[in-house]
């Protein structure tokens, strides 16, 4: 035999058939191939196409309005005077309310359900915070439209307004009248939207705490608060952060739960109990109503704006949380 | 024992445990209060009109049908678009590309995409579909809510994908199968409970979506099937009907918000029995 | 392929003087020859400069302490290594008289002719019947009847046939673990493979469970080529006609597994068979 024929492929030796139908499936094998790699790129491509056409759609808004746009709290539909100010202060403050709330009691309850929660109730009470996680924005915008603010305005707005008016800075933090819903309306209802998200998350990440470790914390005799301060936390606090920051992604960019409560109104205002706007409120209320290019314009710009925010935020989300999954 | 410094210790343990229970207490009674107004207001507005009539005009009496039926039509197209090229994508992370660096970038962006706002996937459709087609439509509802589907069955694909040993794929390649040959028939078959999990998710996610239908399927009075015309969908009806000042409209928006809730657990609690996918976030 | 060729084979090698020659080799037939492999993963090298022969209807055992590198030659024969970045292996395996690392190698066809059976059982979330039938459908479409009775033969083969002919319709997940490890060898044999790997098939079975599937190579080697990697000693001397040890990713010595066991020529074989280390 010689050294060519050696290096003929081993498959010639084969049966006719069993290559004739292998030469098939391969050629299906191909086609699978490519559509399973066509369907990956397209998620990318999805990204670029929601990038693409939000410039395209906002276009005449930013090249009107240029740098400007993002800093003039102005939104006038007569006189084409379109400013994304008042909803970038609006979402930004709801946001940042809700994570103020929801962080420390999601932090509190996720804790209670790694360390101290009896083992029967676990399960239950873990798939009922899943479950709330579940419930679509819109319940609780309508919840929050009949139940919550009309409470808010009989009880907690009250409270607040009197209770601070003769303190300086909170005074106006706090100025009435009690309209029941608002930015503080807003943000609760938001806090209350995402605490489930931070639970599960932190809950996830606080398991991944190796049990040896903290055996050997609770064998130095340290209590549950101890374990929790010292080793939990330090140890899962990239994981930590990056729930809060998906969260913080959630928050930003939720929009039924809010428009119900928010107002709908254009204007900074120094009192969180007054009526204000956010980035994605305005869009759901005025969009479909904007008959003249500059306003839909406009939106489309602050859908943009909300877009690269969102992104930002949930690209560090991501990146910190897959530090920890790598870690694992 | 009776150390000073223990006693602190565990006084501080004791406020740090009360304040978690008192945190939990709070979490699920929230739970408790909007679900407990919901049976409460939406059971009182549910009847059998509710689910023979057309939505009424301001003052009239009537239903939500039409609503229910233009989101389980959009609902059911929506996963059919949705489904496949998630899981085609799904399958390449996890088997074709599992070591690309094309994968690793699918893998972020769709984790991004995940949570991305909705409102901005119904701009997004606004621009490619209803701006150039002219009108809005049930098509680009469906579109739109097939834009949050892919995310989600792109995630559990690849989850229980790679959950599936990778014992049992030598074993298939060792019979000299072709690839596509040992995804589809092994692959898939043992990782089928935590897909399926993954598409019920994606339902239920997007059976509540308003924000992206605002502007792609609009809304619509009357009845239609007509995928080109205007589609009316449960949400977009709660919310117009919440926002407005007629009382048998407030009470159908609290019926559709009862029917839409018990629709989604019931999904997720299925999704949960059957196993196996971790829940996308 | 004659005894001829293979004495033109054993020649050409011979330049190198690394083939090893087994002293009761005469009359036998080199089904594969490993030569000169070397196997990298990434940069670190697994296997170092390997020559092996396999020799037909023969049981050639591959033994070792762990991290020897005999699961990692194993993986080479059938080129499994493949699914995975950063693996390669330079050299020569010759079967057929062809390079199956050649990067020409049909993979598929490859693997039908050199089957596998792995560590713990795998079978396939399917029947039992469809286990089988699956590797045949591949290549060939058989009616019903014809591939019922191939499922049959294979399962014979396997002696699960009595075992599990009233349930063939059952997952093949419902089976014992040495069931299970008989229906993936069942598996194997239907494809019609020319070489059976086996890597460590008996380490997570029960001792009647070993001895049955022991029993069974004895007699599948009447048909095929056997090459199996053990971690157990007395295994090898049970079910194996020739034996290589290997050590840190060398070949150590390959002989007649007689000669190695009563007379190793290394005093590195001989620690390790008397059980000095490993």
């Amino acid at each position: 035999m010689t050294n060519v024929a050696m290096r003929s492929s081993a498959a010639e030796s084969a049966a006719p058939t069993q290559s004739a139908i292998l030469n098939k499936l391969r050629g299906r094998d191909a086609i699978f191939h490519m559509l399973t790699r066509i369907a990956a790129l397209g998620v990318l491509l999805t990204l670029g196409g929601v990038i693409v056409s939000l410039i395209f759609g906002a276009w005449p808004a930013l090249s009107t309005f240029g740098f400007d746009f993002l800093f003039t709290a102005s939104w006038n539909p007569v006189t084409e005077k379109f400013g994304a100010l008042a909803p970038i202060y609006g979402t930004l403050v709801t946001a940042i309310i809700a994570l103020v709330i929801a962080v420390p009691i999601g932090l509190m309850v996720a804790m209670f359900l790694t360390e101290l929660c009896p083992m029967a109730l676990r399960r239950p009470i873990g798939i009922a915070i899943e479950l709330l996680a579940g419930i679509p924005s819109i319940i609780y915008g309508i919840w929050g439209l009949f139940v919550f603010a009309p409470f808010l305005q009989q009880t907690l707005q009250p409270f607040l307004i009197s209770s601070f008016s003769s303190i300086p800075v909170l005074s106006t933090l706090f100025a009435g009248p009690p309209y029941g819903i608002g930015i503080l309306t807003a943000g609760l209802i938001l806090a209350i939207m995402v605490l489930p998200f931070i639970t599960s998350i932190s809950r996830d990440v606080f398991e991944t705490v190796p049990p040896v470790l903290k055996e050997a914390a609770y064998g130095m005799g340290c209590t549950t608060w101890e374990v929790m301060r010292n080793i939990v936390l330090p140890y899962s606090r990239v994981g930590v952060v990056g729930g809060v920051m998906l969260s913080l992604g959630r928050a930003l960019g939720e929009t039924m739960a809010v428009t119900f409560v928010i107002g709908n109104a254009h204007r900074i205002s120094g009192s969180i109990l007054a009526p204000g706007t956010t980035i994605s409120a305005s869009i759901a209320n005025e969009f479909t109503e904007a008959v003249d290019l500059m306003h839909s314009s406009s939106l489309v710009a602050l859908g943009l704006i909300l877009f690269v925010i969102t992104f930002i935020v949930l690209a560090i989300a991501r990146f910190l949380l897959m530090y920890v999954e790598r870690q694992r | 024992m009776s150390n000073p410094l223990y006693a602190g210790r565990n006084r501080r343990n004791k406020i740090a445990v009360s304040l978690a229970l008192v945190a939990t207490a709070i979490g699920l009674g929230w739970l408790a209060i909007i679900l407990g107004t919901l049976l409460w207001k939406g059971f009182s507005g549910i009847n059998l009109q509710v689910f023979t009539e057309m939505t009424p005009p301001p003052g009239g009496t009537g239903g939500l049908l039409n609503p229910i039926i233009g989101s389980l039509i959009m609902t059911s197209l929506a996963v059919v678009i949705g489904t496949p090229i998630g899981i085609l994508a799904g399958t390449y992370m996890a088997e074709y590309g599992r070591y690309s660096k094309i994968t690793s970038y699918v893998r972020f962006i769709n984790d991004i995409l995940l949570s991305a706002p909705s409102i901005v996937i119904g701009l997004f459709v606004y621009e490619i579909m209803v701006y150039p087609m002219g009108h809005f439509s049930g098509w680009a509802g469906a579109v739109a809510l097939s834009l949050i589907v892919i995310p989600v069955v792109v995630r559990t694909t690849e989850d229980m994908l790679l959950l599936v040993p990778n014992q049992q794929r030598e074993a298939a390649f060792a019979l000299g199968m072709p690839q596509a040959y040992v995804i589809r028939n092994v692959c898939y078959k043992a990782a089928q409970a935590g897909m399926l999990t993954g598409v019920l998710l994606a339902v239920a996610r997007i059976s509540g979506e308003t924000a992206p239908l605002l502007f792609t399927a609009l809304n619509n009075q009357f009845w239609t099937t007509d995928l080109n015309a205007p589609m009316g969908s449960l949400p977009v009806v709660i919310f117009q009907f919440a926002l407005s000042p007629y009382e048998d409209w407030q009470r159908l928006a609290w019926a559709g918000a009862l029917i839409i809730t018990m629709a989604v657990l019931a999904l997720s609690i299925t999704a949960r029995t059957l196993g196996g996918a971790k829940k996308a976030i | 392929m004659s005894i001829d060729t293979t004495t033109t084979f054993r020649d050409s090698f011979s330049s190198s003087g690394k083939m090893p020659v087994a002293k009761d080799s005469a009359g036998l037939e080199e089904r594969v020859l490993v030569r000169n492999l070397d196997f990298f993963y990434g940069e670190s090298k697994a296997l170092k400069s390997i020559s092996v022969p396999l020799y037909r209807n023969k049981v050639t055992a591959f033994i070792g302490p762990s991290g020897c590198g005999k699961s990692t030659l194993l993986r080479v024969l059938n080129r499994m290594y493949e699914l995975y970045p950063k693996q390669h292996a330079e050299g020569e395996v010759l079967f057929d008289g062809a390079n199956i690392l050649d990067e020409k190698q049909d993979l598929n066809l490859l693997r039908a002719r050199i089957g596998m059976v792995f560590q713990k059982p795998t079978p396939f979330p399917m029947s039992i019947y469809d286990n089988i039938a699956f590797g045949i459908g591949l290549y060939e479409k058989l009616p019903r009847s014809e591939l019922d009775g191939r499922v049959e033969t294979a399962l014979r083969r396997a002696a699960l046939w009595s075992e599990v002919k009233d349930k063939l319709n059952s997952s093949g997940l419902s089976l014992s673990g040495g069931q299970q490890q008989r229906l993936c060898i069942a598996r194997t044999v239907a494809v019609k493979p020319e070489v059976i790997l086996l890597d460590e098939p008996c380490s997570a079975l029960d001792p009647i469970s070993t001895a049955k599937i022991e029993e069974l190579i004895e007699e599948l080697k009447d048909d095929y080529t056997i090459v199996i990697v053990t971690h157990n000693m007395q295994q090898a001397g049970r079910v194996s006609d020739f034996t290589a040890f290997m050590y840190l990713g060398e070949l150590v010595e390959f002989d007649s597994t007689e000669k190695i066991f009563t007379s190793p020529g290394d005093k590195r074989t001989q620690d390790y068979i008397t059980g000095r280390f490993g």
